[in-house]
Parts: structure tokens; sequence; C-alpha cells
């Protein structure tokens, strides 16, 4: 098969996957920085390059419920937002996903008002993860592409929504070396979007929304949390579908140098591969280091992660975002608390980063993972919780 | 070529900084490389001073910081110069690529610097000339595969008509007058 090289920033790479998903319906309301998305995807509906009915919004809560009503009338229904955007959606996520509707967001990672900035951090994602949506991280424009692909067959295999995110900037405006695959290709890959359910079958009445009191509640939300379970063998079937497919096969996790490494940094976003330079250079000095990123976060895999990081001596979770007097960031609290039920007991430390957009260079990356040599030296932490690159 | 090399575009909102760094990520790109561009997104206005950057190279480019030791620096307006230090982070063997009618030793002389390798071209006439406009940025990319040889002259052309071609569509004149810009501008600039 034959791959289009192509120059995309994040946002164009999304787009395209758009583009080429050909969704039935997208609904939505412009905000930087993922304006850019829904702007190039509308150009591809002036075309007629696809079927889809595009759903201008007053608001970014009204663009979600309108993908709302079009899923639960048996479309395929995507949208882009980023940021207060995402929060303006906040309400309508966890209907979305108690509702089981296969809605798949394209996001930019960008921080959370106020005071007012548009540039990366992952505070609007993490406050939006227990939303019961399923959640994906990409590293660069070729991953924004490869996962929005496979995040519209996970969310309708899975009947649950998914959020596919870019970092702000970073990889959302930056061009990049892209592989696009045939639109054809594209299309068998995420196949037929099979309804559960049809609204008008009126021989077999269904209810969607309806009031659910103290009665019923509990076990529909019972089942909602086993569906997020049910998830996980789908998202690597068709990860692995996708590698066999076109080349490179996807999984929770992607694990560099991790195999005999000593100490590891643990990112999420394009973060990871700025820490794979540093892996490269520190491995020729003959340090132990490796990076373990992050890919799904929702559902959180943490058999698998205890799994693979039980053999570590000392991690670093590099989260851009804070707890905000949580005891350190949410992807901290969870590697910390899977890895409470190994022998090993790693020592696990949080490294606070990049908040609104603040860069972070491979020197500062260097010195974590030199502090966690020392940690190993004296046997002892001197802190927990760190805030990298920030004036104190 | 150095494992991954960099690139900063300086100049002001409107004179296509970002467009050359994108026009000239993509032409590398077409003969085989890796790249990455973009600019530096803050307060946009016309004239404000603005930054855009370029990495290349054979393998896959995996770092996603901001380039703060580039190999040159290429600045699109030469009034830039008096008010920000454009070779800051520019090692001693690095290229400073200016817009200017100045030629190389002029320019160390006026701005006193000491070692890297200064190229000047008066990207302003050529553009006057080809183009009917002060557009500094296609003619600077001319000067700039000179200046570097990292890129050949005619896929840079090939890549840069495809490109205009969809974007000026029905106006030949105009993409016929940005290849001209960078031929002569490849030709025109000068080198100490």
């Amino acid at each position: 098969m034959e791959k289009i090289i192509m120059a995309k920033t994040g946002n164009e790479s999304m787009a395209e996957a758009m583009r080429q998903i050909n969704p039935d319906v997208v609904a939505a309301y412009p905000i930087t920085p993922a304006t850019e998305v829904v702007q190039i995807f509308s150009s591809f509906v002036a075309d007629g390059l696809v079927d889809t009915e595009l759903v201008l919004a007053e608001s970014e809560h009204s663009a979600l419920s309108a993908c709302v009503g079009a899923a639960a009338a048996g479309g395929r229904v995507m949208t882009s937002t980023a940021s207060q955007g995402l929060a303006l959606m906040h309400e309508v996520l966890f209907i979305a996903a108690g509702l089981r509707l296969p809605i798949v967001i394209c996001e930019v990672n960008r921080s959370l008002s106020g005071p007012i900035n548009i540039h990366c951090d992952h505070s609007d994602t993490m406050a939006s993860r227990d939303s019961g949506w399923i959640q994906i991280y990409s590293e660069n424009s070729q991953e924004a592409y490869d996962n929005t692909i496979q995040a519209m067959k996970i969310a309708e295999k899975a009947f649950l929504p998914a959020i596919v995110s870019v970092d702000a900037f970073i990889i959302s405006h930056s061009m990049e070396r892209l592989e696009v695959l045939p639109d054809n290709e594209v299309q068998k890959f995420i196949g037929e979007h099979k309804k559960p359910y049809d609204l008008l079958d009126v021989d077999n009445p269904i209810t969607l929304g309806g009031l659910d009191l103290q009665d019923f509640f509990f076990e529909h939300k019972r089942g909602e949390i086993e569906a997020m379970k049910e998830a996980k063998p789908i998202i690597i079937e068709v990860g692995k579908e996708y590698g066999e497919k076109f080349g490179t096969t996807y999984g929770f996790f992607e694990e560099y140098m991790m195999e005999d490494a000593d100490f590891a940094i643990i990112a999420l976003g394009s973060t990871a591969g700025t820490t794979k330079v540093v892996v490269d250079s520190l491995r020729k000095k003959g340090m132990k280091v490796g990076l373990f990123k992050i890919r799904v976060f929702r559902p959180f895999p943490f058999e698998e992660i205890k799994k693979a990081l039980e053999h570590i001596k000392v991690i670093a979770v590099l989260d851009r975002v804070d707890g905000m007097s949580s005891f350190g960031s949410p992807v901290f609290h969870e590697i910390r608390s899977c890895l409470y039920e190994s022998e090993t007991k790693p020592v696990i430390t949080n490294y606070i980063y990049g908040l609104g957009g603040r860069d972070i260079f491979p020197k500062e990356i260097e010195g974590v993972y030199k502090e966690l040599e020392e940690i190993a030296e004296k046997g002892k932490v001197k802190n927990l919780i760190n805030y990298l690159g920030v004036r104190e | 070529m150095k494992e991954i090399f960099e690139i900063r575009w300086h100049g002001r909102g409107g004179q296509g900084a970002k467009t050359a760094a994108l026009l000239f990520g993509d032409a590398a790109l077409s003969t085989g490389k890796y790249i990455q561009a973009f600019p530096e997104y803050g307060p946009e206005r016309m004239g404000a001073p603005v930054q855009s950057f370029d990495r290349l190279s054979d393998k896959p480019i995996t770092i996603h910081s901001g380039i703060t030791n580039p190999d040159i620096v290429v600045v699109l307006d030469p009034t830039l110069m008096k008010t920000i230090d454009v070779t800051d982070g520019l090692p001693d063997d690095g290229y400073l690529l200016i817009n200017t009618h100045k030629s190389p030793e002029e320019i160390r002389k006026e701005f006193n610097i000491k070692g890297k390798k200064i190229a000047t071209c008066d990207a302003y006439k050529i553009s006057e000339e080809t183009i009917g406009k002060k557009i500094p940025n296609t003619p600077m990319l001319g000067a700039l595969i000179k200046v570097t040889g990292i890129l050949d002259l005619n896929q840079m052309l090939k890549d840069t008509e495809k490109k205009m071609k969809k974007k000026f569509t029905g106006r030949p004149e105009i993409v016929k007058g940005n290849l001209e810009s960078i031929k002569m501008a490849y030709e025109e600039v000068k080198q100490e």
C-alpha cells in the first residue's frame, strides 16, 4: 500500500483523519488552538469531499449536545475543541459517556484560565479524566493522525466516547512529516458503524436519557464502568490490527529503552519525544535510563503498567498539570497507586512542569534523571513533589 | 550535515517568516528529509518582531523543545538588527544571513559582530524586481540554500512552484515572480 508523505501540523493531521473517516455529523465551536481542525474540515465539507452534516453551534456546550443527539440517532460523530471549550463541554461529557455514545473529540491540550493562556498543558483533559471518556494522548502529528483513526473504531466497538489529544502549538501548530494512508484503506479499517438499536424502529422502542433514580441509576453506572474495562482489549486489538495493516502497532504505552533500565521517566504527549533524545544521550554515557510514555490514560491500564514498571528502581512522573493541593498530580497518583501493589515498590517522584506552555529542555530532563540516580545512591527522596522550570 | 540542522527566522509580522519556515521545511521534506517547522506564537500583529523555526534531519526528529542554539539565523528585516540581538544563541561557527543591501563586511563592522559567518542578500530589491512588492521571504529561501548547501536549488524551485500554484490559482505571474526571486537571490547572495 502506498502511503503519501506530507508536511502537516498536528491540527492538519487530525483534520485529514477526519476527512478520511467521513463522519455523518460534526458539530463544533471554534477555540484556539483547535480552531483550525474544524476550519480545515469545513473546507472539506464546502468542497464536497465529505458527506458530513456540519453543525456550527453557538457554544461548545451546544456543539457536544448536538453530537450527543446525532450519535444517539446512530450517526458517526466527531468534534474538536480545547481548554475552555472542553471545560464548557464538561456537563455533556458525562451525558455522552453515560448514554454510551461513541463520539470522538480531536482535542488540543491547552491550559485552563485564569490567568488567560493559550499554550500547552494537560489541565483540560485531566479535568475530564473521570468523565467516562477514553483518553488517548499523542506525541506528534503522526500519532495524532493514527490515534484519531483508531479512536473512531475503538469508540464504536466499545460504545464509549473517546478523546484524542495533542499538545497545543508544540504539536497542533508545528509542521512535521506525516504518512497518510489511502482513503479507502481508512474506510476499510474503521468499517461500518453498527448501531445497537434504531431510534426509528417502532417495534423495538427504546428510551435514551430517561430519568433514572435510586432504583436503577447505580446499575447503569456499574455497566458503564464495566464497559470502560472492556474497552481495554478492544484498544489493544485495534492497535494491533493497525500495526498489521499499516506498520505501526499501538498499545497502552510505549516503552523506550525500559528493559534493563534502573531509572525511568513517565511522560505524556510531546515531552515523551524530547525525553527520548535525553535517554539516547545518557545511554551513550552508560546510564541505564528509560522512558515510559503513556498513550492511553483512560481506561487506566493499571495491571499492565504495574507489570511494566516493577523492575525499575526509581521513577519520575512528569505531569503537565497540577493537582492543586492533592498529593501530587494525576498521572503520579495513578502510577503510585498501582505500584503500591507491587512487591518491589519502586521509589516514585513527581515533577510538575510546563504549565501554560513553559518550554521544557533536554537539560532539565537530564537533571531529573541525575536526581533519580542520586535518590538511588542515597536511598532517600528529598522531595516527592517537585516543580520543574518555574521561578520560585 | 549535523544530525539535526536548526534554523531561526527573524521577521516582522506580515513579512512571511512563518511561511518561509513552512516552505523551506516542506521543500526539505520532498528531498526525503525529516522536518519540523513552527512559528513562535505570541501576540501577533503587523510589524512586531516575530520568529519561526525549522529543524531538518536524515532521521526522525523526536525533540519538541524550542530552538535556542540554531545553526543559522535568517533576518528578513534589517531594522530588527538595531532592536534585538539576532545572534543570541548562535554558535561561533554559525551563519547569519541578513536581508540588506549592505555587504557582510559592512554589517560586521556596523554591529561589531565577532565570529559567525555573515552573508547578505538584498531581498527587498530582488522581490521588487521580480514580484513587484517588498516581500523578502521567498528570495531569502534562495539565499539560504546557497549559503547552507542543504537543499538542491531545482528541488526548491519545483516544490515552491507546486505549492504556489495551488495557493495562487489563476495568477501565474505571482508564481513566476516568486520562482524568479529565489533564483536571483541564489545567485546574488554575498558571503565573506
